[in-house]
């Protein structure tokens, strides 16, 4: 049982709550580092630039290495003049600021590898930077269409003894905060949470009681600080707990590496900070920071539109009212053997607007070749969304077939307005049903696709006996 | 292992939080009925008017509400207070439903807390995750108040009680006690089991956030003793233990010969890993929370686990002709 418990708190799980969406881009993980965010991409986020997160860190009187962020290879240069000036020594860290985990292996459409690179002199901080600053970046996260670079972070160069691994979190199972710690970082902590759970120690807050001095120190000296630096880093967690994790609502304070050197000095090389969307209205400040050249362009509609999307690999398109029902329709087009075009949530009171909206984003995937909309009018009327959906099966024009399963309040003044429409809707009162139209439908547009017949659906599906 | 162990002495309180606690008591109070009062907070507003005008219809014992800026006067002929206090003293209300906005959402479940109201519906969607943790708790060391939300579609007696933002229409009284994280889910097993002519003994949508009130289990306890429910159905999705926890919970409380049959659909089987559906709980994570540790979990313990969401009215059917209710 204990084993599980621990397991169970395996890094991606101990970030589970709300933020795990929002935590998951590891954008700002150095180059081996690439907690959680690796495997995942996310929608909808906030997650601010490296050096967004270290100037925070910074105001907290948390020690990070000294750094200058520029937006021009003139600037790059005079920076790392600066700092070499200040550190006494030549060699400085450029980082690229992109949102998007796997950085340090990422490629540019420069053709120069690698998002961090250290250099040995301002001449080549400044020529590395031309092929770094308005170019694109390709990691494992971004896809295939890259990250636009518009800010590099130049960092002095520390001579570290030890990496450490330093998280603090929400934890469903512990009801609150939980600090997470390791002796080993730099790493890929989730790799070392698979293999050696032993490795990371877990302290739960009590978040009225507040943090403790002995708690800060427990997991520093479990994390493995020496002696003469135990003071320092205890000190950082209680001051990342209480001046940033809480004061900023984040959802999720993840350094990695946090090091020490032969000095007790203790230093946070990088910062990765999440925020709980819902803080939103009480941390503008922080919400201001959101920089939307780094996220992908149907996501900044979504969240204009105030709609709950995601893209995914399928070609059926859904529009849904509510979360639950929006994964279920999901899964029972699969059930029905098709595969679905994305997540879309309308949620619970949608305008016509709205509609209209999701079906301008539903169909700027040129893969989706039938959409499926799924209403259970509760408080939302079906005659709203009814309305909706004609008025922008209309001004968009759509040529792939639709399929609608209204159901609830005025569903029959729904009905009637989509046969009214004269429009190529169709109709059902069962998901069952519906769901299986949507997938014969979407593969015979597939098999007209793929011998470039254009259908058009001028068809009279009325039924579905037609398909039958 | 060692580290849990850790973990698990240094915190005894928190780490005990899954198991009985002072505030597993108030699960009772989700037993709502014809005669259960209730107040509206935010009872003036846009969303507390529209829902309390349903309540009413309904047939909802709508006492009162309270909208501290209104108090005094009168809204839809019933008075409105200052405090949650006062509105209890004033009416004897058992029950309320918060619509208040998310910023003074915590404070307002706070308030009807220390009133001692036995049971407390939040509907408010986007509270911040630490007031939420903050409000968690004071809950569980409290044997007073239980927390429906938030987030959430209500609870419902149908043809009784009507607390929360629900389509009252597609309800119908009779045997299937149903449970879910998700809204309009839940009016799909609702509509279905209406369908099928079992009809519901009580809805209660627990909601989608990770810190809630209420979860599957405190629902299944009520369930499983309530006469007049004779079948469960339980809706999750994915992200986090809780389906898990349901289906041990079952497999110690719900055998023999006279376990209620117990329906599940568990959303999410498709969803992929990492990319949070919606509500803020529902997120496959680090591998964890995934739709088939769920299905699994519920089918080991006796569930009928139904792979379509059309299909929970005849699957409930089906289950209760089995047992020989239906």
């Amino acid at each position: 049982m204990a084993t599980s418990i621990f397991r169970s708190g395996r890094l991606a799980e101990r970030l589970t709550l709300k933020q795990v969406a929002r935590v998951l881009t590891a954008h700002n993980n150095v180059v081996p580092s690439c907690v959680g965010g690796c495997l995942y991409q996310q929608q909808r986020n906030l997650s601010i630039h490296e050096h967004m997160s270290m100037e925070l860190l910074q105001k907290a009187g948390v020690a990070v290495p000294r750094f200058k962020v520029a937006k021009t290879p003139d600037e790059v240069y005079n920076y790392a003049k600066e700092l070499s000036k200040l550190s006494g020594k030549p060699d400085v860290v450029i980082k690229a600021q992109v949102l998007a985990g796997g950085r340090g292996k990422g490629s540019w459409d420069s053709g120069l590898k690698g998002g961090v690179k250290l250099v040995y002199s301002a001449d080549e901080a400044r020529e590395l930077a031309t092929k770094m600053i308005g170019h694109k970046l390709f990691t494992k996260q971004t896809g295939s269409d890259g990250r636009i670079c518009n800010k590099v972070m130049i960092v002095e160069r520390l001579y570290i003894r030890r990496e450490f691994y330093f998280a603090i979190t929400m934890e469903r199972s512990f009801g609150g905060p939980v600090l997470v710690g390791s002796s080993q970082g730099g790493v890929n902590i989730e790799e070392v949470a698979a293999e050696s759970p032993n490795a990371i120690i877990k302290e739960p807050v009590d978040i009225i009681a507040g943090i403790t001095k002995d708690q800060a120190l427990y997991v520093a000296k479990e994390m493995g600080f020496s002696q003469n630096s135990l003071d320092k880093a205890s000190d950082y967690i209680i001051k990342m707990y209480k001046d940033i994790f809480l004061k900023f609502d984040a959802s999720m304070v993840e350094i990695n590496p946090m090091t020490e050197d032969n000095n007790g000095n203790v230093f946070c090389m990088d910062a990765k900070i999440n925020f709980d969307d819902n803080a939103y209205y009480r941390q503008k400040e922080i919400f201001a920071l959101r920089d939307w050249s780094q996220e992908d362009e149907r996501d900044y509609r979504a969240a204009q539109a105030d709609l709950n999307y995601i893209a995914l690999d399928g070609n059926i398109g859904c529009l849904v009212n509510g979360a639950g029902l929006a994964m279920a329709t999901m899964d029972i087009i699969k059930l029905h053997g098709g595969t679905p075009a994305n997540f879309l949530d309308v949620g619970g009171g949608a305008t016509a607007q709205q509609v209209t909206e999701a079906f301008k984003l539903i169909t700027s995937d040129k893969q989706v070749n039938a959409i499926l909309v799924n209403i259970f009018g509760g408080i939302m009327r079906c005659d709203v969304i009814a309305q909706g959906i004609v008025a922008a099966a209309e001004q968009l024009s759509l040529k792939v077939p639709i399929v609608v399963r209204l159901q609830g309040t005025r569903v029959d003044d729904a009905k009637a307005i989509i046969a009214a429409s004269g429009l190529k809707i169709l109709a059902c009162d069962n998901l069952d049903e519906a769901a299986s139209m949507v997938v014969k439908l979407s593969n015979i547009v597939t098999l007209a696709r793929e011998a470039a017949v254009d259908v058009k659906f001028e068809l009279p599906l009325n039924n579905s006996t037609d398909l039958k | 292992m060692a580290a849990s162990n850790k973990v698990l002495t240094r915190l005894p309180v928190l780490s005990r939080l899954a198991a009985r606690t002072v505030y597993t008591a108030t699960r009772k109070n989700l037993l709502i009925n014809e005669n259960t009062k209730v107040i509206c907070q935010g009872f003036t507003g846009k969303q507390g008017t529209f829902h309390s005008q349903q309540a009413i219809e309904y047939g909802t014992k709508l006492v009162g509400g309270v909208s501290p800026a209104k108090a005094g006067q009168t809204h839809l002929g019933l008075p409105v207070f200052a405090t949650v206090r006062e509105a209890r003293e004033a009416t004897g209300a058992t029950a309320s439903v918060v619509f208040v906005p998310p910023p003074v959402a915590a404070a307002a479940i706070l308030e009807a807390i220390d009133a001692e109201i036995p049971l407390v519906v939040c509907i408010t969607e986007g509270i911040p995750q630490q007031d939420m943790v903050r409000v968690k708790h004071r809950l569980v060391r409290q044997g007073k108040t239980r927390l429906i939300g938030p987030n959430c579609p209500g609870i419902i007696k149908p043809g009784a009680c009507k607390i929360g933002i629900m389509p009252g229409h597609i309800h119908k009284p009779g045997t299937i006690g149903i449970v879910s994280r998700s809204g309009t889910l839940t009016y799909e097993a609702v509509h279905q089991t209406t369908q099928v002519g079992l009809g519901q003994s009580l809805c209660i949508g627990i909601g989608g956030d990770p810190f809630n009130g209420t979860n599957f289990v405190d629902c299944l306890e009520v369930f499983l003793s309530d006469p007049q429910t004779e079948g469960i159905v339980l809706i999750g999705e994915i992200g986090g233990q809780a389906e898990e926890n349901a289906a041990e919970y079952l497999l110690q409380n719900n055998t023999g010969p006279k376990a209620k049959p117990v329906v599940s659909f568990i959303a999410g089987l498709t969803a992929p890993p990492g990319r949070r559906m919606g509500h803020a709980g529902a997120i496959i994570a680090g591998g964890k929370g995934g739709a088939e540790e769920k299905i699994a979990a519920l089918k080991a313990a006796g569930v009928h686990v139904t792979m379509s969401p059309a299909k929970l009215g005849l699957t409930m059917l089906e289950a209760m002709k089995q047992s020989g209710k239906f």
